[in-house]
């Protein structure tokens, strides 16, 4: 870690808001990437990184500079996100955004129709909050499992096992609708 | 849903299970961009934020306060004694 980056997080981790601005400014595209890859709506992103940056300001004191600021702030990042997720009805978590970007995604596979893509994303959205956020993040976003397992608290193992039951639903889910992946 | 699924099917005889509702998933749910950036400046909302936060009274504070008016209740002469040395 750079010297002045040290510096800096000594002074954020004292309660310097002048050297909270300098973490912000370093750190707020990552932690809003990490929450999009969970809510995947950049508003609802926007809102919960402000949610994120005011809640790691308050746990300044806490701060352990030996483990870094990343894994740390996404881990606080993760909880936020989670708390949304969880305070949302399934239904509510498909925004328009997100629904515009299925029926005209064109990275999506052509082979598979437009109908299914909506059944699939709707299916997703209604897993459990903590297997849904380790499905998006280990087998859409392609995140590494370690540092999906730090910023959920768990174990690689666990992650695995989430990952495992969220996709085991999902064919479940998508069974009883007809469609036979 | 047998059209519907032709599609599916076929590419499904070259798969694993988990292989195959992992690729659906992916079709369904499209990965987010690695340039993505928040459309606004997020900072005065941050500064807001915390100028809204109402000030904390840490727990073991209002435990110190109802044990103090105990003390008060339960032995009114301590009263001069608390105040001697406020």
């Amino acid at each position: 870690m750079p010297e002045g980056s040290k510096k800096v997080l000594d002074r954020f981790r004292q309660g310097d808001t002048d050297a909270f601005e300098t973490v912000f400014r370093e750190h707020k595209t990552s932690v809003f990437r990490w929450i999009l890859r969970i809510v995947r709506d950049a508003g609802t992103a926007e809102d919960l990184t402000v949610e994120t940056f005011w809640r790691i300001y308050r746990a300044h004191a806490r701060f352990d500079a030996a483990r870094g600021f990343e894994p740390w702030a996404r881990r606080i990042a993760t909880r936020v996100a989670l708390d949304w997720l969880r305070a949302r009805r399934p239904e509510n978590t498909m925004t328009p955004e997100v629904e515009a970007n299925l029926t005209s995604n064109e990275r999506s596979d052509p082979a598979i129709q437009a109908e299914i893509r909506i059944k699939t994303a709707e299916a997703f959205t209604r897993l459990p909050p903590r297997l849904r956020v380790a499905a998006a993040l280990a087998v859409v976003e392609e995140q590494p499992h370690k540092v999906i397992a730090e910023a959920l608290g768990v174990s690689v193992t666990a992650v695995k096992l989430r990952v495992f039951r969220a996709l085991r639903l999902l064919r479940k889910d998508l069974e009883q609708q007809g469609i036979r992946p | 849903m047998t059209e519907k699924n032709h599609n599916l099917n076929h590419e499904s005889e070259r798969m694993p299970e988990s292989e195959q509702i992992k690729a659906l998933l992916k079709a369904a749910v499209p990965r987010i961009e690695d340039e993505a950036e928040p459309r606004r400046d997020l900072w005065p909302d941050v500064l807001r934020r915390i100028e809204r936060e109402p000030a904390k009274v840490p727990w073991f504070d209002w435990a110190l306060a109802a044990g103090l008016v105990m003390l008060v209740a339960a032995f009114p002469s301590a009263i001069p004694v608390l105040l001697y040395y406020l």
